[in-house]
């Protein structure tokens, strides 16, 4: 649980750990046979409940509005049919809504590294008066749900102290919230803690300031833990619903999740899957990509509130 | 070094400070400049809301945009709406439902997992692989395969010879289909949680409950579940505190329909809000969930602590 993620890591080759069952009884013609048959069900139940509903979804919007109504189901679109992914780009707009999640992801992913990593840093290495006072009253927000303060967060963007203005239909909305995340100052400070001092010192030694400590060494060796946290920040931010949905009411500012749930009900049904297979794609490629970084930091936050 | 410098340039009033106690007080301003930008998005975003939500519970603001103190008067508002005891039922029920089915079937998955030696990549991706999707096109995706008609469901159903099923339009079914997209949007975490458990447990503890003549579900019983307790308990905790605040799927499925069946606590308190513009009484509502699900919190804290012990 506590392990640190690192990214690229490899199970090392060897005798396979022993688990439950005794390797030996995996030998005899009966294990095996009984391995066999658990495998296959295991695979066939996982890819029908798993991979059927998306691949339903894909061929889905391929179908014309009649052939969805119809029973029993075609198993396979009538042809390779692209006119309701066409359609769902044009008539729901998604490329704006892309365009608009994109843009709230990135911000978000610069806001939330250049805030987190600078207070855990200052948390871990320059240790500062009342500073195990602050990580806890940032921890403790952990404790309290996300869904229990929507109201307050939601009257607090809309007018915010002390300044008064309103972030409401702005991209600061999205971006600045999402810094305020105890789970990955906790996770950068836990890794910078775990630096050889020896390290920093040599470059203090030199003369180099905290920035210039935090930039050329910390950064460097920490890159497992913050490509964990960057792609956590942007997924989060592609799949929030509740929250942009309350602070981007405006039609034009929407991501691309509240949009087409918003517009779910005008469309014809193919338009409206194919418009899920759209949203669905970023995320999905980038679990694709990342599979290893996003499993390592699912158990190394096996903890996360 | 430091001290070098600040020799170099003694300033008149700070002969008598001591260099230690510059030194001290230039690291503390540093670190309280690399400080700020967090201190300032969880003083906005996180700490005055906290504040703001219990105050918000005892204040009501008029059209004009006054707010006044008004005591108990919002509790009172929505104790005496006939939503309210509904809308914890129907918390309550889906929480308790989605632990029948959510709970103890990604433990069972994990232990055949661990065990298997082929396709565990696969295996590993594909049951992942829904809790990357959107929610929000996970839930639609559902509201279409939930459609009596020609929805994938029924459709599975006839082709079984088996009667189809009203899914969302019943009031009877209508909670239990929340309960399965939520379910099937969720399991890969806690699946991929306790295969990472399981893989903790060292192999001479099956070795010795073995000789000891314990066959393959008393091992499971006498060495898998209590090597996996404290993370049971943990996840246990985590899943209750997550499902309590269920608004998405009865928000983009049922609208808390039919017959308000599906009204839960957290949508009740976004109609509050949003519907009848009531933020006091929506803020009572979730006072009174941050206090449930703190009590959670509080449980869950206290046995992670003795986790990392």
């Amino acid at each position: 649980m506590t392990n640190l993620p690192r990214a690229g890591r490899r199970t090392p080759a060897g005798p396979r750990p022993r688990t439950l069952v005794n390797p030996n009884a995996l030998r005899t013609r009966r294990g095996r046979a009984v391995y066999a048959v658990t495998l296959l069900t295991v695979v066939v139940t996982f890819t029908f409940v798993f991979v059927f509903p998306l691949y339903w979804m894909v061929t889905g919007a391929m179908k014309t509005p009649d052939e969805l109504a119809r029973t029993p189901p075609s198993p396979l679109p009538g042809g390779l049919d692209l006119t309701a992914y066409r359609e769902a780009w044009h008539q729901l707009d998604l490329g704006l809504y892309l365009r608009n999640t994109f843009v709230y992801a990135l911000g978000a992913w610069l806001f939330t590294l250049a805030v987190d990593v600078t207070a855990a840093y200052a948390l871990s290495r320059l240790r500062p008066l009342l500073g195990g006072a602050v990580l806890g009253l940032m921890l403790a927000t952990l404790m309290i749900p996300p869904m229990v303060i929507l109201l307050p967060a939601y009257l607090t963007v809309k007018d915010l102290p002390p300044l008064g203005v309103s972030l409401l239909n702005t991209p600061w909305a999205i971006w600045l919230p999402a810094a305020a995340n105890a789970f990955n100052i906790f996770l950068l400070k836990r890794f910078f803690d775990s630096i050889p001092t020896e390290l920093l010192h040599a470059a203090q030694v030199d003369g180099a300031s905290p920035a210039r400590v935090l930039w050329s060494v910390v950064l460097p060796v920490s890159r497992p833990i913050v490509g964990v946290v960057s792609i956590f920040t942007v997924v989060n931010v592609w799949r929030d619903f509740a929250w942009p949905l309350l602070v981007l009411p405006d039609s034009e500012r929407r991501t691309v999740s509240t949009a087409i749930a918003s517009l779910a009900v005008q469309v014809p049904q193919n338009v409206l899957i194919a418009s899920l297979v759209v949203a669905s794609l970023p995320t999905v490629v980038v679990f694709f990509v990342f599979q290893r970084h996003i499993m390592a930091g699912l158990t190394a936050g096996g903890l996360k509130g | 070094m430091t001290t070098t410098r600040a020799a170099a340039r003694p300033a008149p009033r700070a002969r008598r400070v001591s260099p230690r106690v510059r030194r001290a007080a230039r690291r503390n301003l540093t670190a309280y400049g690399f400080l700020s930008g967090a201190l300032i998005c969880f003083a906005l975003f996180s700490w005055y809301p906290i504040v703001r939500g219990v105050l918000l519970s005892f204040q009501r603001t008029d059209a004009a945009g006054d707010t006044r103190w008004v005591g108990l008067d919002n509790l009172r508002t929505v104790l005496a709406d006939p939503a309210f005891a509904g809308a914890w039922l129907n918390t309550a029920i889906f929480t308790l439902l989605a632990l029948v089915v959510g709970y103890a079937v990604p433990f069972a998955i994990a232990i055949v997992l661990n065990e298997l030696r082929h396709a565990r990549a696969y295996l590993r991706f594909v049951v992942y692989l829904p809790v990357m999707l959107p929610p929000a096109a996970a839930v639609l995706l559902f509201k279409w395969f939930y459609d009596p008609g020609p929805g994938l469901f029924n459709q599975i159903l006839r082709a079984a010879h088996l009667p189809g099923l009203s899914w969302l339009d019943s009031a009877d079914t209508a909670l239990l289909s929340l309960v399965l997209v939520a379910t099937w949007m969720n399991l890969g975490s806690g699946t991929l949680i306790y295969l990472a458990a399981l893989q903790t447990i060292p192999g001479e503890l099956y070795e010795a409950a073995e000789l000891d003549g314990a066959g393959l579900l008393r091992r499971v019983w006498h060495v898998t579940v209590p090597q996996t307790r404290l993370i049971l308990l943990v996840m246990l905790l985590l899943q209750i505190i997550a499902t309590m605040q269920v608004f998405i799927e009865p928000y983009l499925l049922t609208g808390g329909g039919p017959e308000d069946a599906t009204v839960t606590v957290a949508y009740l308190m976004y109609q509050y809000a949003f519907n009848y513009d009531d933020f006091g009484g929506g803020g009572a509502l979730g006072l009174m969930l941050m206090v449930v699900l703190m009590l959670f919190s509080a449980v869950y804290l206290r046995v992670s602590r003795q986790d990392a012990r």
